[in-house]
């Protein structure tokens, strides 16, 4: 299998990322790493874009929920119907 | 408490227990909301419909997937229906996630494929210049302008945090599929977040 360009790396990140890569093509995409500083920089920067993503998840402080009275009634009506 | 817990605790009418659940996932869950519906008065109610169709479905939760996994499934159903009801998404999207956009800009390579300059490391930058206010701000304005369906597969995923097998199941899309969106996706966020980074 001949090896693969910086152009077609960038293209399979996530799926090496998510481990779906076939083991030859995942081998091949390593191979390249090893011998390629600015795909290993590519790579880096792919890992910091997720970790920012998550952090822009995360959920505020507990205690900041908005409207947990209304769902707390919504729980209440629920319990009154059951048998 | 693992899942199986939570969910017995729920059946036997357990508030701390479903507290404590509102209290995780209700932020994350208005944020998903919010990508369907047009106000956050519209998110809130899609938010208290969910979670009512969490209670009725307690006796239907079988524990094939993650009580996480059931309760985002059951958010995106709602905010979908109410979406299209107030006319702010169209039912049975077109595959427009895919637009063939290359993930880095094509000028960014020799003729051979390689790279003309390096594309530099962001490992040496500091947390805190990735945690702060202004980064995390360019990340959802950059999320907030993707196409709707990778919109919706990088805040499942990277945002909320479900994998890939739990994302494709939710949206009724192949795990294959849910990459190639996810991939779109998180290259467009890369390049605005190069823009404000370095």
């Amino acid at each position: 299998m001949s090896d693969l360009t910086c152009r077609e790396l960038v293209e399979l990140v996530t799926d090496y990322l998510d481990g779906a890569l076939p083991a030859d093509e995942h081998a091949r995409f390593d191979r390249h790493l090893d011998m390629c500083e600015g795909c290993r920089e590519h790579l880096d920067q792919m890992q910091t874009t997720i970790r920012v993503l998550h952090e822009a998840g995360r959920a505020p402080e507990p205690g900041e929920v908005e409207g947990l009275d209304k769902v707390l009634d919504v729980f209440r009506d629920w319990k009154r119907e059951q048998p | 408490m693992d899942d199986l817990a939570t969910i017995a605790a729920l059946r036997a009418g357990d508030e701390a227990v479903f507290a404590e659940l509102v209290r995780r996932y209700q932020p994350m869950m208005l944020r998903v909301a919010r990508m369907y519906v047009k106000t956050p008065g519209a998110a809130e109610e899609v938010v208290q419909e969910t979670w009512l169709g969490v209670l009725r479905g307690l006796d239907r939760f079988e524990g094939r997937s993650s009580v996480k996994t059931w309760i985002f499934r059951i958010l995106v159903n709602q905010a979908k229906t109410r979406g299209v009801r107030d006319q702010r998404v169209t039912p049975f999207a077109s595959l427009e996630g895919d637009d063939g956009g290359a993930a880095v800009d094509p000028s960014r390579f020799e003729p051979g494929g390689w790279w003309a300059a390096h594309p530099g490391a962001w490992t040496q930058l500091p947390a805190e210049r990735l945690e702060s206010k202004e980064t995390i701000a360019a990340v959802r304005d950059a999320i907030a302008e993707l196409p709707a369906r990778q919109q919706e597969v990088i805040v499942l995923r990277d945002l909320v945090g479900l994998d890939g097998a739990e994302v494709s199941e939710n949206l009724g899309i192949t795990e294959g599929n849910q990459r190639v969106l996810l991939h779109r996706a998180r290259a467009k966020v890369r390049a605005a977040l190069e823009g404000e980074l370095t």
